[in-house]
């Protein structure tokens, strides 16, 4: 199912401006979801006061979140005339996520980027991105020296390209920060954010060493033929004003046995994702037999995230 | 009972009486609280969209006034310890006028903190058992114990001493010495733990740094102080209270040690991150000389100093000090200075560059601007109105009906009676 979304949202950014195909699929998911729509409308009234004291997701039965899930895809319904599924995959016993990244074979075309943005419905204006592309001079591993805001072809015979996303640390000082525990790392290793229970603080983006962590300082817009309908609650759900989020390594894509987005879209196969658990995974061969690099190790975070050579 | 409720109504009556000078003041810190109403339900309704702040540089002058002001409750502690503890009597008199500076401050702080909120409306959040306060692991959890503790501590000490003496009763110790030593301790905490906010962040190089704790107190000491002798000279001169040369003198001497220290902490902290040249020095180069050609915030950060520069020659240099004006001047600049130093200049270097290298300025917008002049008032004008109550309370010319009318407890000891 995720996985045809995908293909759409590829094909609309192949033939721009056409995407005749992925706009008779909403129809058609319009239709179906409509019984559920004007059944979710009248919750859609009481919602205000069941948002404002909605407790943390922790403390949700699961009955509480098949009510709240239903008021969200309710108001997106309201809101944008779109229909969306909002699930919550489980992180799976004996995975634990990590990402290694091939800084050789990188060439800094930004395509990550731009796919992570459409997966995660993250707001296109004010635009927001989860990954930052560093173009970095060769001869240094200086971050501080780099080039976020580069234009023109890519690969340049002076530059390596490092892109830098959540690196999702085992001692995260972004989830220390909290002062309300809306953030927290999963047993899969993912750091999440509880939209409906952050205040806003931005003590985490503060703390995150790799600059992983973005805040809504105004309404998040997507168009609604670009809203990705497939939504995890802990990751790609449409988000308020005034929350923090990041990148979740596509967990309601990876809890499901695909891929994430920015993997996907990489033309060079720079990125190598999977269970650090599993002896046999790519990821975990590519840590055992690699010359690996980890970005700020000095800041002790741990991260679950490598850069690798060759 | 009754005798509270007559000390509330009088408290009232006290607040709304008052010279034509008064009425002035008040109408004038009025407008700006107005202003800042405005301004911080425009942003409320807007979001914080209208502000400055970006992903990169996340905290602007809000978290900037906020650690000023918890430095700033300084002014309470460094009065209660000589006159407590030590038994200064000159101190003692004027204890009263640094705890409500206190008070002031923190209720200030408090409000700088949830201005700078996405979502103030969720500070349900933050309470225990409702919420989850992610104490002890989150400092910004110690942070909200710290301030709501010593606003607490404080608020309750000086209710009880001005009932006390407005009911024409000498306070008994037990009811209040225990709690204002708990201050005394607690005070360490006000201005360490918001240092430690910042420097327990790995990934910020400019703030992580051992002395930057220590600097906080010292700058702390500077602020505290140096407003409370301005506040001082006001009610002096406009409520006839008698402040007593040696309360200035004290406070004087404070603040010349404390300013002299807090430089020397300061040329510490630039030597060790200059004269390496390590990459961690990026930040520091930025608010000193600027970085790449970004150097917004240069002339700021050297006007700081120069104010504290000065400040601090006035303070130990006698015929400086000696002349009251000069004095008073002196007392803004070192204020000035500190606010500069322990605000937007540290707060906003500590995310130029980002950790990744990008290098984007701040400067408030103008609904910051009008926020935070806002809570700037209405600090000022709770802190008017609290000495307009405390002061005829502490003049013993407030007083329950019928209750004795000399002043009450100069001496601390015979308080413990």
């Amino acid at each position: 199912m995720s996985e045809d979304h995908q293909n759409d949202d590829e094909r609309e950014a192949v033939v721009e401006g056409v995407g005749k195909a992925q706009a008779s699929r909403r129809r058609f998911l319009q239709v179906l979801g409509a019984a559920t729509a004007t059944a979710a409308t009248s919750q859609a009234d009481a919602a205000p006061w069941e948002e404002y004291f909605q407790q943390h997701y922790k403390r949700l039965t699961d009955e509480d979140k098949r009510a709240i899930f239903a008021r969200l895809e309710a108001e997106v319904q309201d809101k944008y005339g779109v229909t969306v599924r909002i699930n919550d995959p489980k992180p799976i016993d004996g995975v634990e996520f990590a990402y290694a990244l091939n800084l050789q074979a990188c060439v800094g075309c930004r395509r990550c980027e731009y796919a992570c943005a459409q997966e995660n419905n993250t707001s296109r204006s004010p635009e927001m991105h989860y990954i930052r592309v560093l173009q970095m001079d060769k001869g240094s591993l200086d971050v501080e020296r780099s080039n976020t805001t580069y234009e023109g072809a890519v690969p340049t015979p002076e530059h390596y390209y490092q892109p830098v996303q959540c690196h999702q640390c085992r001692d995260a000082p972004c989830v220390r920060a909290c002062p309300v525990n809306a953030t927290w790392a999963e047993p899969d290793g993912i750091v999440v954010v509880d939209y409906n229970w952050c205040i806003g603080c931005r003590y985490c983006e503060a703390a995150c060493p790799y600059f992983a962590r973005r805040f809504n300082y105004e309404e998040p817009t997507v168009r609604p033929s670009e809203i990705n309908p497939d939504q995890g609650y802990l990751s790609n759900r449409l988000r308020p004003r005034g929350v923090m989020e990041k990148c979740t390594y596509c967990l309601h894509r990876t809890r499901k046995g695909l891929m994430p987005a920015c993997l996907e879209a990489c033309p060079t196969g720079s990125r190598k994702f999977g269970n650090l658990l599993d002896p046999n995974s790519e990821v975990r061969q590519v840590i055992e037999t690699k010359r690996v690099y980890i970005l700020h190790e000095d800041a002790g975070t741990n991260p679950r995230f490598y850069y690798y050579f060759g | 009972m009754r005798d509270f409720i007559a000390f509330v109504r009088s408290s009232l009556g006290a607040v709304v009486h008052g010279s034509s000078a008064y009425y002035r003041w008040l109408a004038f810190l009025g407008v700006w609280m107005l202003l800042g109403c405005a301004a911080a339900t425009y942003q409320f309704a807007n979001g914080l969209g209208v502000s400055s702040l970006t992903d990169q540089v996340p905290w602007g002058v809000y978290i900037a006034n906020f650690s000023f002001l918890v430095g700033l409750a300084a002014a309470s502690v460094l009065v209660v310890i000589p006159a407590y503890v030590y038994r200064d009597a000159a101190l003692y008199d004027i204890s009263i006028l640094g705890e409500l500076l206190a008070v002031a401050a923190m209720v200030m702080s408090l409000l700088f903190i949830v201005v700078d909120l996405g979502h103030p409306e969720l500070f349900w959040h933050l309470l225990p058992m409702l919420g989850i306060l992610n104490f002890p692991q989150s400092m910004l959890a110690w942070d909200v114990v710290v301030i709501n503790g010593y606003l607490f501590i404080n608020a309750y000490v000086v209710s009880y001493l001005l009932f006390s003496k407005y009911c024409g009763r000498v306070p008994n110790k037990r009811w209040y010495f225990p709690v204002l030593l708990l201050g005394v301790v607690w005070a360490v905490g006000i201005h360490t733990i918001p240092a430690f906010l910042y420097a327990s962040l790995g990934g910020r190089p400019f703030w992580h740094s051992a002395v930057l704790a220590p600097r906080f107190l010292a700058s702390a000491f500077v602020s505290g102080p140096s407003l409370l002798i301005i506040a001082l000279s006001v009610v002096r001169d406009q409520m006839h209270f008698p402040v007593r040369e040696e309360a200035l003198h004290r406070l004087r001497q404070i603040v010349g040690v404390a300013a002299v220290f807090n430089l020397f902490l300061t040329v510490s902290e630039i030597f060790v991150e200059i004269y390496p040249g390590t990459s961690h020095s990026a930040s520091m180069r930025y608010i000193l000389v600027g970085l790449h050609g970004h150097n917004l915030l240069v002339p700021y950060i050297w006007t700081g100093i120069a104010l504290s520069v000065f400040a601090a020659v006035v303070f130990l240099a006698r015929p400086l000090y000696s002349r009251p004006k000069l004095l008073l001047v002196a007392c803004a600049s070192a204020v000035i200075g500190v606010w500069i130093e322990k605000g937007m200049g540290l707060v906003i270097p500590g995310f130029i560059p980002t950790s990744l290298g990008e290098i984007v300025e701040y400067s408030p917008s103008f609904i910051e601007f009008c926020v935070s002049a806002g809570i700037w008032a209405i600090g000022a004008f709770l802190y008017t109105l609290m000495l307009k109550v405390a002061v005829p309370i502490e003049l013993g010319t407030l007083r329950l009906p019928g209750a004795p009318h000399e002043r009450i407890g100069l001496d601390p000891v015979r308080g413990a009676a």
